[in-house]
């Protein structure tokens, strides 16, 4: 799982990534840098990708496959599956479609 | 009447999407020319489908036609889009009263009262249903005060709230479809969601979406991200943005995988303008 984490921390501008259980918010396999609150961020991460899967499912667009919170000063970045969340946290200028594109890749390896 | 028809035709033909459509319609339809009024008021909900006052234009015109069952349905629809339209809660209970359901009735002109409690017409029209009398039919014979359908006026104040919802992304790319704007408890202020079998979905995903802006605010935060401005997402069939044009409210925009996520955002920025300029004035 470390490995998996490995494709999404070596992109730069990525500070963390992280396996949360997508029931319970804990944290699976966490790669972090100092200063994370990496349970904290998963709990909040879980409740919220709960909240836009009901709320895509029911616009008619299906589960999200991606989504990204931009933030002032950075993002954050999370690929849902069945029961886990590959989830990244990035600098603000980091390449979104290179992170996207290395998240789906360890959501295929682990999910 | 003639000159009003000649220039509001003439405003329609250079704007096709303009909401002129109503003052038209209501015009012909006030002069009788019914079949000239339905295919306007057609032509516009093609254009506008999601717009209350377009419906309840569309239901007055069935009503004067005698087709009280298609009335119903385009009242009960700009209700469903508008819940405090007042002027199709009005044709609602003229029609209820018709087939003799006077609670319903009642009750319609009752809701009707809680949004506009200085209306005449309204206290008239229960007065009316008390006695077991109808009240006035909303047909272009009627005086417009008396009329249920006249608190709705489109054809001269847009006071409908479905009229300001629809008001809120005016001018916008895809302004009728795909917007939706609620305050932070899940109440809707503008705009309208339907899913792809065209079921309206905006109350359903306005209450899931009730309290994203707090959690989204609260991520960010934990994370010593700043202030949250946006979220995007790519679903399997259609991608979405989420932004908060106010600290309380969230805009949603919804359009199909054919639009690129970074194209959404570019969309989503213009709507979240529109809504903020929208929210200050309100």
């Amino acid at each position: 799982m470390s490995k998996t984490l490995d494709l999404v921390t070596r992109v730069r501008g990525v500070r963390g990534a992280m396996l949360v259980s997508a029931e319970d918010g804990l944290v699976i396999a966490e790669q972090l840098m100092e200063g994370i609150k990496g349970p904290a961020v998963a709990a909040l991460a879980a409740s919220l990708a709960g909240r836009l899967r009901r709320a895509m499912e029911a616009a008619g667009t299906g589960v999200a496959v991606f989504w990204h919170l931009q933030a002032e000063q950075g993002a954050l970045l999370v690929v849902p599956g069945t029961g886990m969340l590959v989830v990244a946290v990035a600098e603000p200028d980091v390449n979104i479609g290179l992170v996207r594109l290395e998240l789906l890749r360890a959501a295929e390896a682990v999910l | 009447m003639a000159d009003d028809i000649r220039a509001l035709s003439a405003q329609l033909a250079q704007d096709p999407q303009s909401l002129v459509f109503l003052r038209l319609g209501e015009a012909l339809r006030r002069k009788g020319q019914l079949d000239a009024a339905m295919r306007v008021a057609v032509n516009g909900l093609e254009r506008h489908p999601h717009l209350a006052d377009a419906h309840d234009l569309y239901a007055r015109i069935l009503t004067d036609k005698r087709d009280y069952e298609r009335a119903f349905d385009e009242w009960d629809m700009a209700v469903r889009i508008a819940p405090h339209h007042t002027g199709a809660l009005k044709g609602l209970a003229f029609l209820y009263f018709k087939v003799g359901d006077v609670a319903q009735a009642e009750a319609h002109l009752e809701q009707a009262r809680k949004v506009e409690p200085d209306d005449p017409s309204i206290d008239q029209a229960i007065a009316m249903m008390r006695k077991g009398t109808a009240p006035p039919a909303p047909t272009v014979d009627s005086s417009s005060a008396a009329s249920p359908t006249a608190a709705s006026s489109t054809a001269q104040a847009p006071q409908g709230s479905g009229f300001d919802e629809a008001r809120v992304f005016a001018g916008l790319e895809g302004a009728n479809e795909g917007l939706l704007l609620i305050d932070g408890a899940g109440r809707v202020l503008g705009g309208a969601l339907q899913d792809q079998a065209g079921t309206d979905v905006t109350d359903t995903v306005a209450a899931y979406l009730a309290g994203v802006s707090q959690e989204a605010a609260r991520t960010a935060k934990l994370l010593g991200l700043g202030a949250w401005m946006g979220l995007s997402a790519e679903g399997q069939h259609g991608n979405v943005h989420l932004a908060h044009p106010t600290p309380e409210a969230l805009l949603l925009v919804v359009r199909d995988r054919g639009m690129p996520l970074g194209r959404l955002a570019i969309l989503a920025q213009r709507a979240t303008a529109m809504a903020r300029r929208w929210l200050e004035q309100q």
